[in-house]
């Protein structure tokens, strides 16, 4: 089956309303021996790299190894919050890249990934964050990008469960809003690149764990060794989040990059209370509602590195304590469940997407606490870079070399989290 | 929240410390002496191993001293901590 994936409409719909079982909607593939392109990794950025080779850049000879499921990593357990309104222009130009793909994602996959613009409403409790987010709206603006500063009485307008009140533990001096900001589903967003890439004949291996970087005598990657045997690649992608360093290793390449664990909750379900996302950078509080009725609430990051894919306790609380003390209403809801996934964080905030020491090898990781919104301008312009070698334009200043020449793309003042 | 036995004051939780990151990270003697690549490497590259972590903490809210701990970034359980100086097992 190669081509089109058999396509969804309102008939189809009706048609297995009415009783006819759903079919398989990617192919469960065996590893072959070798592939002009291996991605280890089958995230979302993983899964979008190989659908974008496939579809715009005439590579088909696709395999996509994760150790686990697909879309059991980061992208299955972050809070799906989605803008554009970065500081620095290398920053804007890939996140509004991301940004105008998610526009027309459902449609382009034929699969529903939930794209909503809703609204992002980043709050500011202090001096500080005024000066920094009225910062980002200017920068903004010269960048083409829509966000606006919006005083307490228009945050509240735009948010009613807000509490704005004198008496806020955490006063609202003001917000930025980003209209075209907002929210998608996470696992249609990996499920959508999976049927889509699986049906342009790119195999998608689940349950191998690669376990090693296969290399030529003159130092080339031309492989990987996987817990389901050795396969061979002419290019290997590596998109592993998290457990990049741990990969990189593999192919003896040391990287910037620290792995920790990132939190986050969801209520019981309730009917529409939160119209919009907030964002609290200050006080690690992030929350939305999802088309379920939960509450998806984010947390921050424990202190020190981990695998654990847990966090503390105290990390959560506090963050639960915040979202009680801004949205009074909220302290009677119950929270269901509370996951935690391990983001790698670069020194600057900023991923890295292109080149290796390695020749054959490329990395795009570093994506921290906000790879989410970046999936699909992510997975285009890695494809790109993996097809020519070559890193594509918007990704060429995220090279892994800036942290030797000093060209760093510093996200991280304002308040060191780019959610 | 950890419960991390700092050599001088015994087993505190995790909020009265702060983290340093991996330890053993030797500063090149002379900056201006080596290459970019070489202070790049010195101020960003780490090892962020799956598994066993030689990692500085410091009792902030305590004694305020440094020290050395081996901890296990899977299980996040420590195995031991080191006053500085002393030899990590
Ligand atoms: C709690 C939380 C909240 C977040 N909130 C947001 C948010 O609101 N907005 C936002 O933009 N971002 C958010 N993020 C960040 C975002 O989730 C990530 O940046 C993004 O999903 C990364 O996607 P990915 O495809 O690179 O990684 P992942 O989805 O983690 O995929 C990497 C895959 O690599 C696989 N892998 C690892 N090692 C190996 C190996 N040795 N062999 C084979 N496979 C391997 C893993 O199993 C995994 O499936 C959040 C993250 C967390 C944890
Ligand atoms: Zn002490």
């Amino acid at each position: 089956m190669t081509g089109e994936a058999a396509r969804f409409s309102f008939l189809s719909l009706l048609r297995h309303g009415a009783g006819k079982t759903w079919a398989r909607q990617w192919r469960d593939a065996q590893p072959k021996a070798s592939y002009d392109v291996v991605i280890v990794g089958a995230g979302g950025h993983g899964l979008a790299t190989a659908y974008y080779l496939a579809k715009e850049f005439g590579i088909r000879d696709i395999a996509v190894l994760d150790k686990g499921w697909l879309g059991g990593g980061n992208t299955g357990r972050n809070t799906t919050i989605i803008r554009s309104n970065y500081l620095q222009p290398e920053s804007a130009a890939l996140y509004e890249h991301a940004l105008k793909l998610w526009e027309n994602l459902s449609r382009e996959l034929n699969y529903n990934t939930m794209y909503s613009a809703r609204g992002v409403l980043m709050l500011a409790h202090n001096h500080h964050d005024v000066q920094v987010f009225k910062r980002h709206v200017h920068a903004n603006r010269l960048q083409g990008i829509d966000n606006e500063w919006l005083t307490p009485a228009q945050a509240k307008a735009f948010c009613p469960p807000l509490h704005i009140g004198p008496d806020a533990r955490y006063p609202v001096l003001g917000a930025a809003l980003q209209r075209r900001g907002g929210v998608a589903r996470h696992d249609a967003v990996a499920w959508g690149y999976a049927r889509a890439a699986s049906a342009m004949g790119v195999d998608i291996i689940q349950n191998c764990a690669v376990t090693g970087i296969v290399r030529d005598a003159a130092g080339a990657a031309v492989g990987v060794e996987t817990t389901r045997g050795p396969i061979g690649a002419a290019r290997i992608g590596v998109a592993a989040a998290g457990h990049t360093s741990v990969l990189m290793a593999m192919a003896g390449v040391r990287m910037p990059l620290e792995s920790f664990s990132l939190q986050a909750l969801v209520s019981e379900p309730v009917k529409p209370v939160m119209p919009c996302v907030v964002m609290s950078n200050t006080v690690h509080a992030y929350i939305s509602q999802s088309d379920k009725g939960e509450l998806v609430i984010g947390a921050g990051t424990d202190a020190y590195t981990s695998y654990s894919q847990a966090g503390g306790l105290h990390i959560a609380c506090e963050t639960l304590e915040a979202i009680c003390e801004m949205f009074p209403r909220f302290r009677r809801l119950r929270m269901l469940r509370n996951w935690g996934g391990i983001v790698d964080t670069t020194p600057d905030r900023s991923p890295i997407i292109g080149l290796t020491p390695v020749p054959g090898l490329f990395v795009n990781c570093g994506w921290g606490t906000g790879g989410f919104k970046a999936t699909p301008g992510s997975g285009h312009i890695f494809a790109a870079t993996l097809a020519s070698g070559q890193p594509h334009p918007i990704a060429a200043p995220f090279s892994l070399d800036r942290f030797a020449t000093g060209r760093m793309i510093d996200e991280a003042a304002a308040a060191a989290v780019a959610h | 929240m950890l419960r991390i036995p700092c050599p001088w004051c015994g087993p505190r939780p995790e909020n009265e410390f702060r983290y340093g990151g991996q330890a053993g990270v030797i500063r090149p003697a002379d900056p201006a002496a080596v290459s970019d690549a070489a202070w790049g490497a010195y101020l960003h590259l780490r090892d962020n191993p799956k598994g066993r972590h030689v990692e500085r903490w410091r009792h902030l809210h305590g004694c305020g001293r440094f020290f050395t701990c081996v901890r296990d970034t899977v299980t996040d359980r420590i195995a031991s901590t080191h006053k500085p100086g002393e030899a990590v097992a």
